[in-house]
């Protein structure tokens, strides 16, 4: 497939394959590199060695305890940076362990690559020692998936898996690199892609879509804005907001678009979606404009799609025209980056007024918080809650800091406790609901904005999950402050068995190790809570501590996360007490 | 519920390995039955061509489009009802010659088929029917039915679209303008 470009000036060095990604990952301003070496990668890092020190130095390579950290702290870097994380790792189980990583980088897409080791072109099809066909497996999920056959394919498809991963609806990457290709010599000629002709990351603008939706938010009595995570990952944050203000629109978040809008902002209404907020997920069916910008109707925010927002018009931008009409069919679409067509619908708005709409969220906000949010996070007796500790830990960071979850309870009690008044605040994987992201990701978060607080919550399933990383935090001494939420279950599948399934807890109670033992072992400082009155204290200690700190919290262990609305029901069927 | 349909979807893409594995992809995770798949270079060079039909409904078949055509190296891809196309499909037919011998009904058939005979010798006759998928099948179910059908091949559909505009081209040079 590989053209041979002749315009690029030749350099006359010759140099190995491996060398050539060395200067091509250079080229396209990586700064860090999760990785694990093996076998089939061993050029790669005997190349990366040079590339890490002294005068040659580019990179920092953080070496990772398995190759699904790597992915997650790729992921981790990549969300709060906004640049393109990467990965390098061996063939065969090096290559499968990324995998993980890579679906859930292209659920929640998020811009990475993962450079892996393959055998020989001359062994593949063999069952050679850790051959595993990774380009046939990563392809269902991921952006794009591509062999490098030979060295002086290096620079052009580098640049290529940089440009599709970053552009466009971002995703991963994945490139596997056969060990002769590594090896091999090569002329380098850096090449720089901007074009892939079969692929069009931004659709132009449609002028008459963007008239059909300025038409119906200037008639709209009830619009209500949806904010995804497209508007953080297309730098329109901006755009949203003179949009929203223009014509007074109310904006629920989406859990990954939920530093897109600040939490701060009076047009924010919360968070939407199985466990978001009470009023938001009503006014979903009240709307008569719903205006969903960057996001994708998926499941854990609509419900049921039989009764979802049917007396809505719906206008949908996305950057991704496969998304249209997915699970909720569109009155208007306009496909564009919604850094343009956010704008560009703005223009065309009056100004607005939607004072009473907006009032009426407010008996709703409040009956919420009478009845879940406070209790959940002023308790005044009983075990510790999450929610308490997730309002503690936001509390004292001010809204600084980077949110980390994992996935589960901790995930939906952070999300939805914590502030968000700056961008790019949240790391948390959201599509495909991977238990062990958030300690990796955490790594990850630390490189990828080495100047904010990064905040990890996990319980103490996803803990275990990716407990390995516990030994990258240590050597790296990433300041990791991770608040472990212990409530010695699976607690979020504990709920669910209590609600839906007669209370049968199979095998959701947990038997866990001494975390404090553990702590020590890594050489990590850890503070235990038992009590409530010991949390201000312990939160202070964990962020005036410098670099990694394990916070364990004891929490009531049939603590529920409230409100919900049932799988497969209504979005307005949302329960506000079990 | 919508009615399921038999549609044709052409898709375009460029000539690489591993494409057909991501366009069949999308069909695998939903589970659809691809009822016939055709591959081959296209008339425009370095890009090939996939005549892939399917039973779905509407709404399906679009979602299946829109996904096939978020691949990287996919150029294009469209979906028709048979309207929409002119379509053909191949098959041969190996049958024993002498039972063909022994019973003139089997010439007879083949002539009402306006099937040809490609190729004959003492053990058997190669017979070669272009035509739609029904008409196909009939010839076949009438010679099987005789029992002189030693082979059955069929190529799966291939198709033109009866538009007037030429889609693929039209993608082509707009791609080229913006580059």
């Amino acid at each position: 497939m590989r053209q041979d470009n002749t315009t690029n000036d030749k350099t006359g060095e010759l140099i190995t394959g491996s060398e050539a990604l060395m200067r091509a990952l250079q080229l396209e301003g990586v700064k860090t590199i999760f990785g694990y070496p093996g076998g089939s990668i061993m050029p790669v890092y005997d190349a990366l060695y040079d590339y890490t020190r002294g005068e040659k130095k580019a990179f920092d390579h953080v070496l990772v305890r398995h190759e699904q950290g790597a992915t997650h702290a790729a992921e981790g870097y990549a969300r709060v940076s906004g640049q393109v994380g990467v990965c390098i790792v061996t063939s065969g189980p090096g290559a499968t362990n990324t995998l993980t990583g890579v679906a859930d980088a292209m659920l929640d897409s998020t811009p990475i690559v993962v450079i892996a080791g393959q055998v020989p072109v001359s062994s593949l099809g063999t069952d050679f020692f850790q051959e595993v066909d990774l380009v046939g497996v990563a392809q269902p999920i991921s952006k794009w998936s591509y062999q490098i056959r030979r060295a002086e394919d290096v620079a052009w498809a580098v640049s290529r898996a940089f440009f599709i991963a970053r552009s466009g609806r971002p995703g991963p990457v994945v490139l596997d690199f056969p060990k002769n290709a590594q090896t091999q010599k090569v002329e380098f000629r850096p090449e720089k892609v901007d074009f892939v002709r079969s692929y069009v990351p931004y659709p132009k603008l449609d002028q008459e879509a963007v008239q059909a939706a300025a038409d119906l938010i200037n008639n709209a009595r009830k619009p209500l804005a949806l904010v995804g995570q497209g508007v953080e990952l297309g730098n329109a944050q901006e755009e949203l907001v003179a949009l929203l203000e223009k014509a007074d629109i109310p904006a629920g978040r989406t859990m990954l678009g939920l530093s897109a809008l600040p939490s701060t902002h009076p047009l924010n209404v919360g968070m939407l979606g199985m466990h978001g907020n009470y009023a938001v997920n009503l006014k979903e069916q009240e709307c008569d404009v719903l205006i969903a910008v960057g996001m994708r109707f998926s499941d854990r925010v609509t419900g049921s799609l039989k009764t979802y927002a049917k007396q809505a018009k719906v206008i949908h931008l996305d950057i991704d025209k496969s998304e249209i009409n997915k699970n909720v069919k569109a009155d208007v679409a306009v496909v564009a980056d919604c850094k343009e067509s956010l704008p560009a619908i703005t223009k065309l708005l009056k100004k607005n007024d939607h004072t009473e709409w907006r009032e009426s969220f407010r008996p709703l906000h409040e009956k919420e918080r009478v009845k879940v949010i406070e209790p959940a996070i002023h308790p005044t007796e009983g075990p510790l809650l999450m929610g308490e500790v997730v309002n503690a830990v936001a509390e004292a960071t001010k809204g600084d800091a980077v949110l980390v979850t994992d996935v589960g309870q901790n995930q939906l009690f952070a999300t939805r406790y914590f502030k968000y008044p700056r961008h790019r605040s949240l790391c948390t994987s959201g599509g495909l609901g991977t238990m062990g992201y958030g300690m990796p990701a955490a790594i990850g978060a630390t490189f990828g904005a080495p100047d904010r607080t990064v905040v990890c919550f996990m319980g103490d399933g996803g803990f275990q999950m990716c407990i390995e990383e516990l030994g990258t935090i240590m050597e790296q001494q990433a300041p990791v402050k991770m608040i472990l939420l212990n409530n010695n279950y699976l607690g979020n599948v504990r709920q669910w068995q209590d609600m839906f399934w007669n209370r049968r807890k199979s095998f959701t109670r947990m038997m866990n190790p001494c975390y404090e033992l553990i702590a020590q072992g890594y050489g990590i400082p850890y503070v235990a809570v038992t009590e409530r009155n010991e949390l201000p204290a312990a939160v202070a200690k964990m962020l005036a501590t410098p670099g990694p700190f394990i916070m364990e919290c004891a929490i009531l262990e049939d603590d529920d996360v409230l409100p919900m609305t049932p799988p497969g029901s209504s979005v307005d069927d949302m329960k506000l007490e079990v | 519920m919508e009615e399921k349909k038999l549609y044709t979807i052409l898709v375009f893409s460029e000539n690489i390995a591993g494409v057909l594995n991501q366009i069949t992809a999308v069909f695998t995770r939903r589970q659809i039955n691809i009822e016939s798949l055709n591959v081959c270079a296209s008339s425009t060079p370095g890009v090939h061509k996939y005549t892939i039909t399917c039973y779905c409904t509407e709404e399906m078949v679009n979602m299946l489009k829109k996904q096939i055509e978020k691949r990287i190296d996919v150029l294009q891809a469209r979906f028709y009802t048979d309207e929409e196309i002119f379509m053909l499909e191949s098959s041969l037919l190996k049958i024993s010659a002498p039972t063909m011998m022994e019973n003139p009904e089997v010439c007879r058939i083949v002539r009402h088929y306006g099937a040809r005979i490609v190729e004959a010798n003492p053990t058997y006759a190669a017979v070669e029917k272009t035509g739609t998928t029904e008409e196909i099948i009939s010839l076949f179910e009438a010679l099987n039915k005789l029992g002189v059908v030693r082979q059955f091949a069929r190529s799966g559909r291939i198709c033109i679209t009866r538009g007037t505009r030429e889609q693929l081209d039209e993608y082509l040079a707009e791609r080229e303008r913006e580059q």
